[in-house]
């Protein structure tokens, strides 16, 4: 048993909260200097290229990438042999949140869904919690902005649309965000499980470092496809016409019951901002 | 690529020459406003009383900026989806606002408002905030200060960088975009 203290976990959300907003990831970084290579667009590659001094810019006057410092959603795998002490755990991911908008000069983007009155503090924070073996927390921190996140979806679809069935909803789904989530974009495709759970994958799935493949070569052709698919549809940097609409494509699945086929589509836009610590 | 350089008020004459996919830097005066503000324009023109700021000639920008921090004019400082204004746009346009920055489609009335008094869409890059908060030199709040993040705010930038979308000609470079590199 190893005892961790809430003040601990307070300020790595903190900081990770203001660094994923700021510092765009090495891995995000190489992947946008191989697509300027691979954008076959004039206009496209001066967008993409504007995205990579944009990063530059934003490392160097500490200020976001994007305005849009997202709501704060927060991934935790809690080693089932951790005590947690001081505060109530899901307090403490709130104040961390609080104390990251606030000191790192985040937008607040959370607000009531009728009254639409801001909340103020960018809280509450979306939180998934994971119980794993081990003595260890891994804290993921990925805010998520509203452009992007508005072209997600969820379909229960019948077990014999298959993986055509598939392919047509994330296709559809790219095509009605066309410009709006600020391609290029990365798909998350969360397969199988129930309702919820085929959302929670698909959100997991985002989080898959870029390139990385689907364990299972089944998933991974799928991956492979969707990618090329979804780089035909023309849309490209920005919605301004190209051939790099999407970074890439990962799907994570599991099984579901036999009479359903539960698929998520989550979209996530250039500014992917994902940051981890282990406690 | 070629850069066209451009100054508000945008005239006439400079209008005529920007086609969809241009890329423009940007250098004067530029409006900011979103919904609350635009809702609070048209209920302020259906009372026949005068909006607080002359939109005749001036470009208005969608955008809600992330804090400034100490020291800095402006925080990032992207575009937001701009058909949250569609309802709203042709009524300015026909008062003379010759500009719009933001992101996304329009819809069919403002693309044909845009051709018939003469005006633009520009798009700035969604998600550059840092880069887009560079080019802005000044910052000053004109008015609707109550709408706090939605207030109207007086930006002075400088070499802004922007594409053409919608141009009087009735081109769209979304649609040309796609038509293409879809293959
Ligand atoms: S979709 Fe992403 S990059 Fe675009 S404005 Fe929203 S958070 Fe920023």
């Amino acid at each position: 048993m190893r005892e961790i203290h809430t003040d601990e976990i307070i300020s790595t959300i903190e900081r990770l909260f203001i660094d994923a907003n700021i510092n765009l990831s090495d891995e995000m970084l190489e992947r946008l200097n191989k697509a300027v290579e691979e954008e076959k667009s004039p206009v496209g590659k001066e967008v993409i290229r504007e995205l990579i001094s944009n990063a530059q810019i934003a490392k160097n006057e500490q200020i976001p990438i994007c305005q849009d410092t997202g709501l704060a959603v927060t991934f935790l795998e809690i080693g089932q042999d951790v005590h947690i002490v001081g505060l109530n755990l899901e307090d403490a991911i709130a104040e961390g949140v609080r104390r990251g908008y606030k000191n790192g000069y985040l937008r607040k983007s959370c607000c009531d869904p009728f009254t639409r009155k801001n909340t103020g503090d960018n809280t509450p924070p979306t939180i998934h919690t994971k119980i794993v073996p081990g003595e260890h927390i891994r804290i993921v921190v990925l805010p998520k902005g509203g452009g992007s996140e508005n072209y997600g979806e969820v379909r229960m679809l019948v077990p014999s649309d298959g993986k055509e069935g598939v392919k047509s909803f994330v296709l559809e789904m790219v095509k009605k965000g066309g410009p709006n989530p600020c391609p290029p974009i990365i798909v998350g495709v969360g397969i199988g499980g129930n309702f919820e759970m085929s959302a929670i994958l698909s959100k997991e799935a985002l989080m898959m470092p870029m390139g990385e493949r689907n364990k299972d070569p089944e998933m991974a052709k799928l991956e492979l496809e969707l990618l090329e698919e979804i780089n035909r549809t023309g849309i490209g940097p920005q919605g301004y016409g190209g051939t790099v609409t999407a970074l890439d494509v990962h799907i994570k699945s599991m099984p579901c019951h036999i009479a359903s086929l539960p698929v998520a589509v989550n979209i996530q836009c250039h500014a992917h901002r994902k940051k981890e610590a282990i406690l | 690529m070629e850069i066209k350089v451009i100054t508000t008020p945008l005239d006439d004459e400079v209008i005529k020459g920007l086609r969809a996919g241009d890329k423009v830097f940007l250098t004067g005066f530029i409006y900011t406003a979103r919904d609350a503000a635009h809702k609070r324009f048209i209920e302020t023109l259906e009372k026949n009383e005068p909006l607080p700021i002359d939109i005749k000639g001036q470009i208005i920008y969608y955008c809600g900026p992330s804090p400034a921090p100490p020291g800095k004019v402006i925080g990032a400082c992207g575009p937001t989806t701009s058909s949250r204004m569609d309802a709203y746009s042709p009524k300015l346009l026909s008062l003379g606002l010759k500009g719009m920055i933001g992101k996304g489609k329009r819809s069919q009335a403002v693309k044909e408002a845009i051709s018939k008094y003469n005006a633009v869409y520009f798009g700035a890059t969604g998600g550059a905030g840092a880069l887009l908060s560079k080019s802005v030199i000044s910052s000053e709040i004109v008015a609707y200060e109550d709408l706090g993040p939605e207030a109207i705010v007086k930006l002075g930038v400088d070499k802004m960088p922007l594409f053409v979308i919608n141009d009087i000609y009735g081109n769209d470079l979304y649609e040309m975009g796609i038509a293409q590199y879809k293959f």
